[in-house]
């Protein structure tokens, strides 16, 4: 009896205060969701920190490890710049053959298509993006190389006076062109997905102006989209190739890998992340640190890349849709 | 330029005589004079065609090429379509025709691999699912080289399956979400509720963009660099402690790297969209902040966050690569992503394809990792598809009173 008028004199139990749940709930919920904010930071400075930890064995073996030198080479410089190497080269023909062909199906959905059209293409790009990246491997490695040996032949028989189509053709098809066609296809509705946005945003009073102009519609793209879009272009074509770089399955499945070579039609070359993948599971010790190493090195390029694109696309947020 | 201009303004205007005499080709409609006759495509098509086969053949010697009939013959028909404009019509106008050929052509490349990879997927992997239905209950356990030999020397039906690589997968995913939901949920509430856009938050926006580019092989270096080091600094190093590294959850935690990014940029495009007009009457009514936000943001906004998070699960179900190097891999089945190396699907199709069970027939080996394949792509599909319809069924109306 005495607690509950204890109680009811008690401004803490009062009704008003009662019915808006108590503070502490609003600061804990505060922390909580800034902690969350905070966390991600942290995860990604972990990151950077792990990888940096766990590869200085083989960036300077004599200063952290009990050994003179890395295992599978003189230095790590040696072990890994061929590898970046074999990684830009198969990003640049994925970007080459992506670009224009991702463009052309941003502007047909955008611009060309009726819209009773344009809208599945619109899912049928997606889906594309949805399939999992081994399963691109498994097609490269087992369908498109085998398809494509007849016409590394005969790039070999015309054009074999160019650096990149000397050497024996491989019979298996398995090269580095055929990992840069299956990575193509694969970076293909990346930058799809963000032209089309973009290319969709252009000011529907320039397109009619220019129309109006007597522009014929090649002109009228040509004078009021692509400018508008141009910033969203270059950086959705960086994106993709942040995500050729660091793409896994399609090389390792793909590629007979070797030695660095200029060559595309022959088998050779490999890729940092097709390396990691291909010797991970059985490193230990100072290959693991190597390995590691070259994941750093990989994560440095791929970092600097999607820094410069999302830079331009916060720079021009104002008037693209890349974001 | 003036002279095309000038051309097209002559054959705008009108001219009865023309169609009187029949020597127009559209009966003289004012607006389609000057251009060419609308069969001419189907002329050009046929003619390119016609030469396309003369090319193949002399070119390629040996045995008729359908693919290089076909490839020579589009580009025929493109530049005769530009050069039969040109003639008949204007540049301006044979430049804007080669541009939509063009583009057109692009879609149609597009198509060529997707179509491709889905038939190829289908036509092995549905056959060996319907006939070897056990695939789907049994794992590797009792499979090895001889097993695979005899099915190809003797016929014997396909033995194992991948029952494993499905139960990890699950499994993996299931913790990946539970740990990356409440983080990106909670961040992305941060954000839009909390932030007042200070460099805090434009650097954790900044660096989630970041985040998503991250290589997937890099996050999985990531959680093993992270479990590494927290197992040898608190359990220990020896050897049995450093196989204790690699394990279902090193796997999720690498997962979670590459999912939190996702979940944050598509919760926080939800919240934002939700009415700064419902919170508004709520904190009227004396409601608390968080509670505004568990009971009239999130609500609102549930179906358009569910959808982001199944997308997210769709991505990450399809991982290779991190949990090759995080939970290796494995013939028998587990539960546990605690202890020991665990089979994902796509981590199995991989091993199926690049380590065929039986090295000298690797064809059983192939069939299964197809079958997988078509399993994986059918799982990713459906969560696509379920995110579309959570999107769309239980979307709030977006009608104001």
């Amino acid at each position: 009896m005495t607690e509950q008028v204890t109680e009811a004199r008690d401004p803490k139990s009062s009704p008003i205060t009662k019915s808006s749940g108590n503070a502490s709930g609003d600061k804990i919920f505060a922390g909580l969701s800034y902690g969350a904010g905070a966390l991600i930071l942290v995860v990604l400075a972990f990151v950077a920190i792990f990888l940096v930890t766990e590869s200085l064995p083989a960036l300077a073996p004599t200063l952290f490890s009990d050994q003179d030198s890395i295992s599978s080479a003189d230095n790590f410089w040696v072990y890994v710049v061929p590898l970046i190497g074999g990684t830009i080269m198969a990003s640049f023909i994925a970007i080459l053959i992506a670009t224009p062909v991702a463009i052309g199906i941003a502007l047909y959905i955008s611009h060309y298509a009726p819209r009773r059209i344009s809208t599945p293409v619109g899912y049928v790009i997606d889906l594309l993006a949805a399939i999992p990246s081994v399963v691109y491997g498994a097609w490269g490695m087992l369908t498109l190389s085998t398809a494509l040996v007849p016409v590394y032949g005969w790039l070999h028989d015309v054009l074999g006076f160019i650096p990149f189509f000397s050497g024996d053709p491989s019979t298996t098809g398995r090269t580095l062109l055929t990992s840069g066609v299956v990575l193509a296809v694969m970076i293909l509705p990346i930058i799809t997905a963000l032209c089309r946005e973009i290319f969709l945003q252009t000011p529907k009073l320039h397109e009619e102006a220019a129309l109006a102009l007597g522009a014929t519609q090649w002109e009228m793209i040509r004078m009021t989209v692509f400018p508008f879009a141009r910033a969203g272009i270059i950086s959705s074509v960086m994106l993709g190739l942040g995500r050729a770089l660091g793409e896994t399955m399609a090389v390792t499945l793909v590629l007979s890998g070797g030695v660095f070579t200029l060559s595309l039609i022959s088998s050779g070359n490999q890729t940092i992340p097709s390396e990691i993948a291909l010797n991970f599971p059985e490193a230990f010790g100072m290959r693991q640190s190597e390995l590691v190493a070259a994941g750093l090195m990989l994560f440095i390029i791929t970092l600097a890349v999607n820094m410069v694109a999302r830079a331009i696309v916060n720079r021009n947020k104002e008037f693209s849709g890349a974001n | 330029m003036s002279t095309a201009v000038k051309k097209t303004v002559e054959g705008a205007s009108p001219d009865p005589k023309a169609s009187k005499n029949g020597k127009s080709s559209r009966n003289g409609n004012a607006f389609t004079a000057g251009q060419k006759p609308r069969w001419v495509w189907a002329v050009v098509l046929a003619g390119a065609l016609v030469v396309g086969a003369g090319i193949t053949v002399v070119l390629g010697g040996e045995g008729f090429s359908v693919t290089g009939w076909l490839i020579f013959s589009a580009i025929l028909y493109v530049i005769g379509m530009y050069v039969t404009t040109r003639v008949m019509e204007n540049r301006r106008r044979a430049t804007d025709g080669l541009w939509r050929n063009l583009v057109w052509a692009a879609f149609v490349v597009a198509l060529i691999p997707l179509v491709s990879l889905l038939w190829t997927v289908f036509a092995q992997g549905l056959p060996t699912l319907i006939a070897n239905p056990s695939l789907l209950t049994e794992d590797m356990s009792t499979t090895n080289g001889a097993t695979d030999q005899a099915t190809v020397d003797e016929g014997e039906s396909l033995a194992g399956g991948f029952v494993h690589g499905l139960i990890g997968t699950l499994m993996i995913t299931v913790l990946a979400t539970l740990i990356s939901v409440p983080i990106g949920l909670m961040a992305s509430i941060y954000l839009t509720e909390y932030s007042r856009g200070g460099l805090f938050a434009r650097s954790i926006t900044f660096f989630v963009d970041v985040m998503t580019g991250i290589p997937s092989i890099v996050a999985g270096l990531f959680a093993f660099a992270a479990v590494q080091l927290f197992v040898t600094t608190f359990i220990g190093t020896g050897p049995a402690q450093l196989q204790m590294v690699k394990m279902g959850l090193t796997a999720s935690i690498a997962l979670s790297v590459l999912m939190i990014p996702v979940v944050v940029r598509s919760t926080e495009e939800m919240l934002r969209v939700v009415p700064n007009e419902l919170r508004e009457a709520s904190y009227a009514l004396g409601v608390r902040k968080w509670q505004t936000i568990m009971k009239v943001v999130l609500p609102t906004s549930i179906s358009g966050i569910a959808s982001g998070v199944t997308l997210a699960i769709a991505r990450v179900a399809g991982e290779t690569a991190p949990i090759l190097v995080t939970a290796g891999f494995l013939a028998t089945t587990t539960w546990n992503p605690f202890n020991g190396w665990m089979t994902a699907l796509p981590v199995y199709i991989y091993r199926q394809l690049i380590n065929p069970t039986a090295p000298g027939a690797p064809l059983p080996s192939e069939l299964r990792a197809w079958a997988a394949a078509l399993v994986l792509i059918v799982i990713v599909m459906l969560l696509n598809l379920i995110a579309r319809i959570v999107a769309k069924a239980f979307a709030p109306t977006k009608t104001g009173r």
